[in-house]
């Protein structure tokens, strides 16, 4: 619950606290209530905690962090989590 | 991608250690506690701590969420399955901490109806798709994963689902930290302040640490090169008398932290007047309980939810660890009776509890 996951928008919205990211082609919707004045974009990353977007990052920092999920042996854990985010609020 | 040599670069990494053993040679010890359990996991994992003269010693802080939650408050989570026939959802690392009548992942093995789940969100759309069932979120967490379980509130009252509820165990760090500054024991002699916890709360709040105690505070983050050049930054101030708080994880933590996040906390959480901490004993204004105006989705007004106090083990040792006083390995079960397939003490349980992290990197 403590990893930050790197993600990279791929697109924002359908309401206006959801957006799309990828990483490693796998696609989730994540929250991003908690980056309200942030003029997010497509192409931005962000590091994600438990399903909610949390820090806008830079592509440098993303990289380094996709390194050091590797590193601490973490990296499948992460992308456990991501596919595992089952929630979808639109319907 | 010249940045990612950079920072995978031995030279750089023996030049961050060479300037540790230059600020360090003087005969003195420095006692130096890692808040956060992300940093003690990547101590071990990077074999850091064997990079450090031996003078230079660092200490395991109360920051692993699940290490600090007293066996009680798992039975009471529990409780609200096998009472009142609630789905119990949690995070994994819950999963495995052991209550009195076993983990929650030997629950559901006997039946009950327990499922992990990765976010807070994942634990409101079960009880969506379960309108006949009652779902209980068992929250757990610092300042790292809180605003996301007030928002998780926030969206059920918005979305208007009646059948959700949360277990709030979410405690705040500088409390905790005080606690251990206050602790008669205490012999630290600076912080390497949380990451993760701080893109929440800034860097500004440890300010009291470096005030009122006269202690340095680095926040740094977790990459082996960032822990050096923090460890090298306390040493700095320690040998130059100095206690100020700096931000080495300046990329990632700003000063005033995250204010969405802040007014969410804000919004849904209120201190409690104490909660219980394993290791550490009762803390004042250390817990978030449910604010009433969000009654409705409270657990604890919802249910007779019991308070239940469960000594831990008495040969464990895990308060002494959490404190910095022993070292895990000094435990008299460690890599006995308590090891990470059979914890005893829940710092065995998460990778990020000190004795875990010890456990597989010996």
């Amino acid at each position: 619950m403590c990893l930050a996951i790197p993600g990279q928008i791929v697109s924002l919205g359908p309401e206006p606290h959801l957006a799309v990211v990828e990483i490693s082609k796998v696609r989730r919707q994540v929250n991003v209530d908690l980056l309200q004045g942030e003029a997010l974009a497509a192409g931005d990353w962000v590091l994600i905690h438990v399903g909610f977007a949390m820090t806008r990052i830079s592509d440098r920092e993303a990289v380094e962090q996709l390194r050091l999920l590797a590193m601490l042996g973490e990296d499948e854990q992460a992308m456990r989590e991501l596919e595992g985010y089952s929630f979808d609020e639109i319907r | 991608m010249k940045y990612v040599d950079e920072f995978r670069d031995p030279a750089l990494i023996g030049h961050a250690a060479d300037e540790i053993r230059r600020l360090a040679a003087i005969d003195r010890q420095f006692r130096i506690m890692e808040v956060c359990g992300g940093h003690t996991h990547a101590i071990y994992r990077f074999g850091l701590h064997e990079l450090l003269p031996s003078n230079v010693e660092l200490i395991h802080g109360p920051g692993c969420p699940v290490c600090v939650l007293p066996m009680g408050r798992m039975d009471a989570g529990l409780s609200l399955a096998l009472e009142h026939g609630a789905i119990f959802t949690s995070f994994g690392d819950v999963m495995r901490v052991p209550g009195r009548n076993g983990t929650p992942l030997q629950h559901m093995a006997r039946g009950v109806d327990v499922r992990m789940v990765y976010s807070p969100l994942d634990a409101l759309e079960i009880a969506r798709r379960h309108p006949s069932r009652h779902v209980v979120f068992f929250a757990i967490g610092f300042e790292t994963t809180a605003p996301s379980t007030a928002l998780t509130i926030v969206r059920a009252r918005a979305l208007g689902v009646p059948n959700f509820s949360v277990l709030s165990n979410h405690v705040t760090i500088l409390p905790a930290i005080k606690a251990v500054l206050d602790s008669p024991d205490m012999r630290l002699d600076g912080f390497i302040g949380p990451g993760h916890v701080s893109t929440v709360i800034g860097s500004r709040p440890y300010q009291f640490i470096a005030r009122h105690y006269r202690k340095p505070v680095v926040v740094t983050g977790f990459e082996p090169l960032d822990l050096l050049q923090g460890i090298a930054m306390l040493l700095r101030q320690l040998r130059e008398g100095r206690a100020e708080v700096e931000n080495q994880y300046a990329r990632v933590v700003s000063d005033n932290g995250n204010q969405p996040a802040l007014r969410a906390l804000d919004q849904v959480f209120e201190l409690r007047t104490f909660f219980e901490w394993r290791g550490l004993g009762f803390i004042s204004q250390s817990a978030l309980k449910i604010r009433a105006e969000y009654a409705q989705w409270d657990a604890e007004r919802r249910f007779d939810v019991p308070a239940i106090d469960v000594a831990d083990p008495v040969a464990a040792q895990c308060g002494e660890v959490l404190k910095g006083v022993l070292k895990p390995s000094q435990c008299k079960l460690f890599a006995r009776e308590c090891t990470p397939e059979r914890p005893v003490g829940a710092l065995m349980v998460s990778s990020e509890g000190a004795c875990a992290a010890y456990y597989s990197h010996l």
